[in-house]
């Protein structure tokens, strides 16, 4: 039994440690907004906050969560000034590489409320976007950093 | 799933005469099935296009899959814009498979491609809108006994003399009772809501993760499936010994598919490690011969000899024979994967007399009656819903059904629901690629130094040939897929020809988002700047001078070169290519602007883009696509590489089939050109012109000609050697 906290709530599950969190978000919790791409840590698709940090849960096996705060998209308030940027910008498309998208921008606003472009390029670019949103991430993040300025920071 | 067939003027015409004149139509669509999609609280669904709730909602049907180009909110624009409602109320929804949904151009199949999906539901969208609001406001003239014509719709009112009002919602049920109009009329006067950057309806859900996407769908009782393929195309197990994957925990069954061997678990992940321990012994056959080393060297062979003529003007052999300078010069591009971010899937629900798919299509009756095929059922016994798509860029409209079809064979052996999911690698090297090009152009030029002769031999495997669509679409045995862009160049060339050849082999191959353009547009726009610069001349003005009968296609080049400061000093190391090209019925030209260091590493940074796609439903959408076409360009132009040893696909994920990331991401303008032509396309025209402006760039910035793709640091240093 691996007992871990997600979007504020306990869970417990029952299964083999090395299954990685992902799978376990979509498939036992019913938590599918983290999504699969590459299997390898190498598209940010799957991006969650592990105690605050931003991980690949595809990479992460569930066993080392044991004990710790788990974050996903779906805990993210609708009025969270990154969503609202997100929206304001229209950045999404197909959509599908979004949540890891927003997870990472969260998490480099938390840690640095006003990036700069160089902060932006090494925060997100482990998340790939087929599609093509960079230019709007960015401004995305940059709209978000004022919002988040006014506010004292995020508050995930 | 025609590239070719743009929306002629004439089909047109139409519209655009009653975008002034509000003329009559007669209303065939009306016709249609009513009780599509039908939901709740629905009273008026006068068509299979859009539903008017007692509430006043509207929910709009739309019956092209969306994969990123924003039909959820495009289409409902159309129907929404005649029918006069409060675009706060829309909704939308995915269609069902039914005749009522196919392809108004592309034969009797529902299907979303061709960059087609505004410009061939523009005037049925528009209909469907225009009757509902006809009848609404019949209803409203009757309770108030009073002509129509001194009626009005607007915003989800219907207005009468006098400050009289009733809202849709009202109307509703009435309007449900009227018989349909046989004819319709068209708006006139100034658009409400068509031209505006209107927020997509379906961002909210795919920012807070309720978007569902294929790989997302589950039910009770859901088991998940992951399929070992034979490590070379036409491969076949021989045999195989199961009995370590079943011995995983969680792996329920181990089956056998036309694919290869199917584990079958309780998960995910349970089923990925009970593939491991499968052992296979496969039976290669003829692809363990394949590699594209070899392959080049046949298709070098091959474009050396004469091939099928795809375009002839004047006599360009007998002009080059005699030309005292001729250039010629060899291009190539290899295979290409689409690599969505969402890897293939699909859902199977397989009862003894139904069948429940749930996937991201792009080619729903294709695939469904694949799937009625392989399941021994009658197409109408199968339903396909179609959920969000996470990225298609052709991939998904499969003639072979293949991830359906797969599926459907897990399906037939598991007796439960099933999803069966592709890894990336899976999803990497199970095939359908942009083919490999091999072309050679060959040149000579007039006194004033323009082309006066041009052939170019094209070699590459046909997209179209083995489909159901070889009859309608391979001519003469000419693939116009092949030849797009190329035999259709709008360049003032008096002497061109324009000649094919359509190798065969085992690797499969597939529209690649711009499909033939994706190729030809890097030849032409490359091969033109080098006879430019080979005269000296500025090869924006050379452009200029070959497009003198072509507004469209000059108006945005000059755009292009005006927008970006074409002429004006750069900084040291920094060059400008510009390039420009006509797919889907839309003219894109695009300047970029990039500089190279010392190891050959290109960094692109701004391109500044023109487009002219004809009338416009929503300005944002356009430019989201024009950027998305040129970041999804700049990988292939950069990085993208299919190549394939032994037999094998070499690459298998992200880190040997690299993309675009953030850090390489260029500044990009787009500047749209105000037009009352036609609607063209706008998922794929941005595409094209973006590895020719970059080549072109990085000749003017190095003076390195690279004439294959990707543009490797590797090549880059070589080129500059050469130079």
């Amino acid at each position: 039994m691996i007992a871990f906290t997600v979007n504020g709530t306990e869970q417990q599950v029952e299964v083999s440690p090395d299954t990685p969190l992902l799978w376990v978000l979509r498939e036992r919790l019913g938590l599918a907004g983290s999504k699969f791409g590459c299997g390898e840590g190498l598209c940010g698709a799957c991006t969650v906050h592990i105690d605050g940090v931003p991980q690949r849960s595809c990479i992460t096996p569930v066993g080392d969560v044991q004990g710790k705060q788990v974050l996903t998209i779906e805990g993210i308030p609708e009025n969270h000034p990154v969503k609202k940027a997100w929206l304001a910008q229209e950045v999404s498309q197909c959509g599908y590489c979004q949540p890891g998208q927003i997870m990472s921008a969260v998490a480099l606003l938390a840690r640095k409320p006003k990036p700069s472009d160089d902060d932006i390029d090494r925060a997100m670019s482990g998340n790939l976007c087929r599609c093509g949103t960079y230019g709007r991430i960015r401004r995305a993040i940059h709209v978000a950093s004022g919002h988040v300025a006014r506010k004292g920071g995020p508050k995930p | 799933m025609s590239t070719t067939s743009t929306m002629s003027r004439r089909q047109f015409i139409k519209t655009s005469a009653l975008a002034g004149g509000g003329l009559l139509l007669a209303c065939h669509l009306c016709a249609g099935r009513r009780d599509a999609a039908a939901g709740g609280d629905t009273v008026f669904a006068p068509n299979a296009f859009l539903r008017v709730g007692t509430d006043g909602s509207v929910t709009v049907i739309v019956n092209k899959s969306e994969m990123g180009q924003g039909v959820y909110t495009s289409l409902p624009m159309l129907v929404a814009e005649e029918l006069c409602c409060d675009w706060q109320r829309v909704r939308f929804q995915a269609s069902p498979v039914a005749p009522e949904y196919n392809h108004t151009q592309f034969g009797p199949i529902m299907v979303t491609g061709g960059s087609s999906s505004v410009r061939s539901e523009w005037n049925r969208l528009s209909l469907a809108g225009a009757a509902a609001r006809e009848m609404l406001i019949s209803v409203a003239a009757q309770q108030w006994r009073i002509d129509p014509a001194a009626c009005r719709a607007e915003k989800g009112v219907v207005h009468g003399p006098a400050d009289r009002q009733l809202s849709f919602g009202k109307l509703a049920a009435r309007a449900a009772k009227l018989p349909l109009p046989k004819e319709v009329r068209l708006k006139s006067g100034a658009t409400v809501l068509l031209g505006r950057p209107l927020h997509r309806l379906d961002s909210p859900a795919k920012i807070n993760g309720t978007a569902l996407f294929g790989i997302d769908v589950h039910v009770p009782g859901l088991l998940t499936a992951v399929i070992e393929r034979p490590p070379v195309f036409g491969g076949t197990v021989k045999n195989f010994d199961a009995a370590k994957a079943l011995a995983v925990a969680g792996v329920k069954q181990v089956v056998t598919v036309d694919a290869g061997v199917a584990v079958v678990a309780d998960g995910f992940w349970p089923a990925v490690q009970g593939r491991e321990q499968l052992e296979i012994v496969w039976e290669e056959g003829a692809g363990a011969g394949v590699s594209t080393h070899a392959m080049r060297e046949e298709y070098a062979r091959l474009a050396a000899t004469p091939g099928l003529v795809a375009r002839r003007d004047g006599d360009a052999q007998a002009v080059l024979a005699k030309a005292a300078r001729r250039f010629e010069v060899e291009y190539e591009v290899p295979y290409l994967a689409h690599a969505p971010m969402e890897p293939l899937n699909c859902f199977v629900d397989l009862k003894k007399d139904s069948c429940l798919i749930r996937t991201g299509s792009q080619f729903q009756t294709v695939d469904r009656n694949a799937a009625a095929r392989v399941a021994g059922l009658k197409p109408e016994q199968v339903s396909l819903e179609t959920t969000f798509l996470g990225g298609g860029f052709g991939r998904r409209a499969c003639p072979g059904s293949d991830f359906v079809i797969e599926a459907v064979q897990v399906a037939k052996q598991v007796g439960q629901p099933v999803k069966v999911i592709r890894t990336r690698t899976d999803d990497m090297r199970a095939g359908y690629y942009r083919p490999m090009w091999y072309d050679r152009v060959t040149a000579c030029l007039d006194k004033h130094g323009l082309p006066l002769a041009w052939q170019l031999r094209i070699v590459g495997q046909s997209i179209i040939a083995g489909t159901p669509f070889e009859a309608a679409m391979i001519k003469d045995g000419i693939d116009g897929t092949s030849v797009e862009g190329a035999a259709t160049t709008p360049y003032a060339i008096p002497n061109l020809q324009v000649e094919l050849h359509s190798p065969k082999n085992q690797v499969p191959v597939l529209w690649w988002r711009s499909v033939g353009h994706s190729h030809t547009a890097f030849v032409m726009e490359s091969f033109l700047d080098e006879l430019a610069h080979a005269v000296g001349q500025d090869p924006y003005q050379y452009r200029r001078r070959l497009l003198a009968k072509h507004p469209r296609t000059l108006k945005v080049l000059e755009t292009a070169a005006k927008k970006a400061g074409w002429g004006r000093p750069l900084p040291s190391g920094h060059g400008r290519g510009i390039a420009v090209h006509e797919s889907f019925g839309s003219f894109v030209a695009q300047v970029a602007e990039l500089s190279v260091d010392s190891t050959g590493h290109i960094k692109v940074h701004r391109v500044v883009c023109a487009v002219d796609c004809g009338r416009i439903v929503n300005p944002d959408t356009i430019k989201a696509q024009m950027e998305s076409g040129i970041v999804f360009g700049l990988s292939a132009a950069l990085y993208g590489a299919i190549t394939l040893k032994a037999g094998r696909v070499q690459q298998g994920n992200f880190d040997d089939y690299p993309l675009v990331r953030m850090s390489a991401m260029p500044q990009v303008e787009v500047h749209i050109i105000a037009s009352n032509e036609p609607p063209g396309g706008v998922g794929e025209p941005g595409v094209p012109p973006i590895a020719p402006a970059v080549a072109n760039a990085l000749f003017a910035a190095s003076g390195a000609r690279l004439r294959s793709l990707p543009m490797t640091a590797e090549k880059i240093t070589t080129a500059r050697k050469k130079g």
